[in-house]
């Protein structure tokens, strides 16, 4: 070993690491998958990461009872069949299942309103991990006390399994809203912003600078269609999650295909009409008013 | 300069790009391609950006100018792309072979893997913050190839007269001078 030199020096597990990650997955299509095939379909379609879940919301409404972490196996299987990120979700405060994860190497943990949550008060500390986390928002402050807790991506919730892309805009619009009002506010008003929120005064502070999230901020829930993809990506999504819309449609791989075109082209009406053409029939989906459970009320 | 925006980091380059007052523009169709003179592909997902490159038919036009010597930098997957040889990718991908290397890629591992480190580079004074994310790494370089940084054996940066790479991500480091370095080599 005498002529060998010392190794170089690396830091695992930190911001710029971990935000970094989110960073190259901008522009891109994260979707639901819940077999290694359904993932070759993703990537094949040009996906940038698949989540893997033992079922998309659609059915977790469907079945009720209690929706819990995959299983380990099933998740290796889908690792073992794609080179593209794989994530995974765990139960909201369910930080055993988080480690699990993080020891079966999934490269993104999804702290998920879609799974029924295992605390009723606590959301996990996030920056005990190494692994980066992604954790949904309804609203500014919510999204802010998850960055607080170490969340490295956003998304916004929207109504997932409904196929509405309704609350997918409303939270958007609430959350991008409060971004730009408190770009206006005077630093007197910023405390109050804070006290609002809920958040960290620093992180409204940041806000205030940057007129931006300190993360990357996705949106997911409830889109089905490629112009629903562009829609949030106009109205300032950096990237979407789809989730039941692509293999609860009735041609799935053209689908997904056509979302990743319709999130790369976002602003382009001319290739958005050309990849909406013959898509077969998206997923039913859901009214608002028809829901018996709304998951974006799960986390706070 | 253009930037290629099909998928991934690509505003974090225009915003370096911009602060060194480069005008940067995003490109996504071939006109705009042949309104640029240089090109950085980012960071991303490479399988994901060379699908895309087919179906917004770019692929064509870009070889002709890589052909041509547009200048042209790569970053992570940018570096994959521009490879000649792509190690354990999909069938289907299709390298630009605008440098003689061959890749490999998520060299280091899954995302618990990815890591930071003080590179020292060839030319450079002091050392560069280096961020790299489920990396590929240069497995072997042609002649006509330089290599500007190794991270212990391994290469991580590396160019010829027309084309720079990177495994690692100077998009993300608040540092300009492999930016400008690229900068310097479309003058």
């Amino acid at each position: 070993m005498t002529d060998e030199e010392t190794p170089t020096s690396r830091t695992t597990g930190t911001i710029n690491v971990k935000r970094g990650l989110a960073e190259m997955l901008k522009g891109g299509v994260i979707m639901d998958v819940v077999t290694p095939e359904q993932a070759k379909i993703a990537e094949d379609a040009g996906a940038v990461a698949v989540m893997a879940l033992e079922r998309v919301p659609a059915d977790i409404r469907v079945d009720g009872g209690v929706a819990r972490m995959s299983d380990p196996e099933m998740i290796e299987g889908i690792k073992a069949t794609v080179t593209i990120p794989v994530m995974a979700k765990a139960r909201i405060g369910h930080f055993v299942e988080a480690q699990i994860l993080e020891s079966l190497g999934v490269d993104y943990v999804d702290e998920s309103e879609v799974l029924t949550p295992a605390d009723e008060k606590h959301h996990i500390d996030k920056w005990a991990f190494t692994v980066p986390f992604v954790c949904g928002a309804t609203n500014l402050g919510e999204a802010l006390r998850r960055i607080s807790e170490g969340a490295c991506m956003i998304r916004s919730k929207g109504e997932a399994g409904t196929g509405n892309v309704v609350q997918a805009v409303r939270h958007l619009r609430t959350i991008l809203g409060d971004i730009k009002k408190i770009g206006q506010a005077d630093s007197a008003e910023i405390f109050d912003w804070a006290k609002q929120l809920q958040a960290p005064v620093s992180l409204v502070q940041e806000i205030a600078e940057t007129g931006k999230l300190p993360v990357p901020m996705f949106c997911a829930g409830g889109l089905a269609t490629p112009a629903d993809a562009a829609l949030v990506m106009q109205l300032g999504a950096e990237a979407v999650f789809v989730g039941s819309g692509i293999f609860k449609s009735e041609n799935p791989e053209p689908r997904a295909k056509a979302i990743v075109e319709a999130t790369t082209n976002f602003n382009n009406p001319e290739i958005l009409a050309k990849v909406s053409r013959g898509l077969g029939g998206p997923m039913t989906g859901i009214g608002m008013d028809e829901l018996n459970i709304k998951l974006e009320d799960r986390g706070w | 300069m253009g930037v290629l925006a099909l998928q991934g980091a690509f505003e974090s380059h225009i915003r370096i790009l911009n602060s060194l007052g480069i005008e940067a523009i995003a490109i996504r169709d071939p006109e705009s391609l042949d309104s640029v003179s240089g090109l950085v592909i980012p960071g991303g997902e490479s399988t994901a950006i060379s699908m895309l490159l087919e179906s917004n038919q770019l692929r064509k036009p870009l070889e002709e100018r890589l052909s041509d010597g547009m200048p042209v930098f790569g970053t992570c997957a940018g570096m994959i792309m521009l490879s000649t040889e792509i190690l354990d990718g999909r069938e289907d991908q299709t390298p630009l072979a605008a440098i003689d290397i061959t890749v490999k890629r998520n060299a280091f591992g899954r995302q618990i893997d990815s890591f930071e480190s003080q590179l020292d580079i060839k030319g450079f004074t002091y050392p560069f913050p280096s961020i790299f994310i489920r990396a590929p790494i240069v497995e072997s370089v042609g002649e006509s190839v330089n290599v500007l940084a190794k991270l212990d054996d391994q290469i991580v940066l590396c160019g010829n007269e027309t084309t720079l790479v990177a495994s690692f991500h100077p998009e993300l480091s608040n540092d300009l001078r492999i930016h400008e370095l690229f900068v310097s080599m479309t003058i």
